[in-house]
C-alpha cells in the first residue's frame, strides 16, 4: 500500500493504493468518480478516458501509483459549473443512445477543442477515432463537436 | 480485468538508480514508460514481474534533443510529444508522419517510440523509420553504455537483444546532410486502434541511394537489402520499379493472421512500395526536405 496525492477535478485527494490497482479502478471504486467506464479494459475503446495533465489517456492502462502528484480531470470536473459547450451540443444533437461511451468521447472532444478551437471535420474524426460507440454510427457525435465550434 | 498479482513499484529519479534496480531484479523486473503494452500484458498474466520500474521521473529520458548533429529521443518521449516537437518537425518530419499513424490520440499521449521498439512486435510502426535512418539504440547498464545499430536490435517477434539488466535510455539518429526525402506507407484496417497489417518506409537520396525498410511482413522489421542494392545508382523508371518489386517480395515473409492474409499482405506490399517510392521521389523533386 502506498499513499498518493492527486488533484482530481480541482480537489486535492489523498488515497491509499496498491501498486497493481489501475487508475480506473481507484477512480471508480475508491474515489467515487464513476464517469470513466470500463469497456474493453485494454486501451482500444476509449470509454475510460480521463484528462491527465490536460491530455486524454486511458485510465485502464495506467497504474494509480504512476499519477502521484498529477492532475486528473473527468467529466465530473468538466461539468462542475454546468455543462460545457460540447456537452450541450451533444444533447442538442442526440449524440448518444446508451451513453456508455459518452464520458470518453467528451474527454477526447474536450482535449481536441482545448488545443484546436476550430478543428476540421478530419481533425474531429482523428481525435475521436479512439472512441468506440456501438449505438450511434458516430455521425451525431461528429456533428455535435462540429456544431460546438460554430457557436 | 484487474492485475492479479502483486509487485513492487519503483520510480527512480536517475539512470544510476534505475540500472541498479535492474541489476538486482534481472528478468523479474519490467520497465514501465507509457504502459500501453505492459499493463495489458500484466492484466492478461503474460508477464508477472516482481518489480515494475517506472522510468518517467528520470529527466534525461523525457528529452528530445539535437546535439552535435545527432537527434536523441529519450525512452519516455511519447508519440504526441514527437508530433509536437519543433526539432522533429524541422529535421525529421517522417517521424511526425509515422507517429500520427500510431493507434489513437489517447494512446499516442502515453505510448512511447522506445517502448514500441522494446515491445518489438513485428508490426512496430517506429521500426521502419528508425531502420531507414540507421538509428542507434542507446543502452545503459551497471557496466556502462552500449550502442546497438537498430538493424541488429530485433531478435525475433517480441524479442530484442536487450539483456535483462539493461535500460534503453533512448534512440539516436545522425542528421543527414544530403538532400533526401522519405515516405512511410501503412496498411491498417481503420484509424483509431490500429496495428499495421503491412508497413514500408522508403528514403531516397539525391545521388540515387535508396533505403527501404518494412514491418509486419516478416518476423522482425528489416531493411530490404537486396532491393536496395539493386536500386542504388539507378534512375527510377517503371521498369526498375517492376524489377525491384520482384526482389522486395522475395525479401518479405508475411504470415496469415487475424489482421490479414499472407496473400493480401504480399499484394499490398507491391502496391505500397510503388506508392511510397513515387511519393518520396515527388517530395525530393519538389525540393522539400523529406
Amino acid at each position: 500500500m502506498s499513499e498518493i496525492k492527486i488533484l482530481l477535478n480541482n480537489e486535492e485527494r489523498i488515497v491509499e493504493v496498491q501498486p497493481y490497482e489501475t487508475l480506473l479502478e481507484v477512480l471508480r471504486e475508491k474515489l467515487g468518480v464513476i464517469s470513466p467506464k470500463c469497456g474493453c479494459d485494454r486501451g482500444d475503446c476509449g470509454a475510460c478516458n480521463v484528462l491527465l495533465n490536460g491530455r486524454s489517456v486511458r485510465s485502464c492502462l495506467i497504474l494509480a501509483v504512476e499519477v502521484d502528484g498529477q492532475e486528473i480531470i473527468t467529466v465530473e470536473g468538466i461539468s462542475k459549473d454546468g455543462l460545457s459547450k460540447v456537452q450541450e451540443s451533444m444533447i442538442d444533437n442526440n449524440s448518444f443512445q446508451c451513453g456508455f461511451c459518452a464520458p470518453g468521447v467528451i474527454i477526447s472532444a474536450t482535449e481536441l477543442l482545448n488545443n484546436n478551437p476550430h478543428p476540421t471535420r478530419e481533425d474531429i474524426k482523428e481525435a475521436l477515432s479512439g472512441n468506440l460507440c456501438r449505438c450511434t454510427g458516430y455521425l451525431p457525435i461528429l456533428e455535435a463537436v462540429e456544431n460546438a465550434t460554430k457557436e | 480485468m484487474s492485475i492479479l498479482h502483486d509487485f513492487e513499484y519503483y520510480k527512480p529519479a536517475d539512470i544510476k538508480s534505475a540500472v541498479e534496480l535492474l541489476d538486482k531484479f534481472g528478468n523479474k523486473a519490467k520497465i514501465l514508460a507509457g504502459g500501453t503494452d505492459l499493463v495489458v500484458q500484466m492484466k492478461e498474466n503474460i508477464v508477472t514481474p516482481d518489480a515494475v520500474i517506472d522510468i518517467k521521473a528520470i529527466d534525461k529520458l523525457n528529452e528530445i534533443s539535437l546535439d552535435d548533429e545527432t537527434l536523441f529521443i529519450g525512452a519516455c518521449v511519447t508519440f504526441t510529444e514527437l508530433m509536437e516537437s519543433e526539432i522533429i518537425q524541422k529535421y525529421f518530419p517522417l517521424i511526425k508522419d509515422m507517429s500520427a499513424t500510431v493507434a489513437s490520440m489517447g494512446i499516442r499521449n502515453r505510448a512511447t517510440l522506445v517502448g514500441n521498439i522494446c515491445s518489438a512486435v513485428p508490426s512496430a510502426d517506429s521500426a521502419p523509420i528508425l531502420l531507414v535512418y540507421d538509428a542507434e539504440v542507446v543502452i545503459k547498464s551497471k557496466s556502462g553504455e552500449r550502442i546497438i545499430p537498430i538493424e541488429q536490435w530485433f531478435a525475433g517477434p517480441k524479442k530484442t537483444v536487450r539483456k535483462d539488466n539493461e535500460l534503453v535510455t533512448g534512440v539516436a539518429i545522425h542528421l543527414i546532410k544530403e538532400n533526401h526525402a522519405g515516405c512511410y506507407e501503412k496498411l491498417g484496417r481503420y484509424s483509431g486502434e490500429d496495428l499495421a497489417q503491412a508497413g514500408i518506409c522508403v528514403l531516397v537520396f539525391e545521388d540515387q541511394i535508396y533505403h527501404v525498410a518494412f514491418c509486419a511482413v516478416g518476423p522482425v522489421p528489416k531493411r530490404a537489402e537486396i532491393t536496395e542494392k539493386f536500386l542504388n545508382g539507378k534512375e527510377i523508371t517503371p521498369e526498375v520499379i517492376k524489377q525491384a518489386k520482384k526482389l522486395l517480395l522475395e525479401e518479405i515473409s508475411p504470415i496469415s493472421d487475424i489482421r490479414s492474409s499472407k496473400e493480401y499482405r504480399i499484394h499490398m506490399m507491391d502496391v505500397m512500395f510503388d506508392r511510397g517510392m513515387k511519393k518520396a521521389l515527388n517530395k525530393l523533386r519538389g525540393g522539400t526536405h523529406v
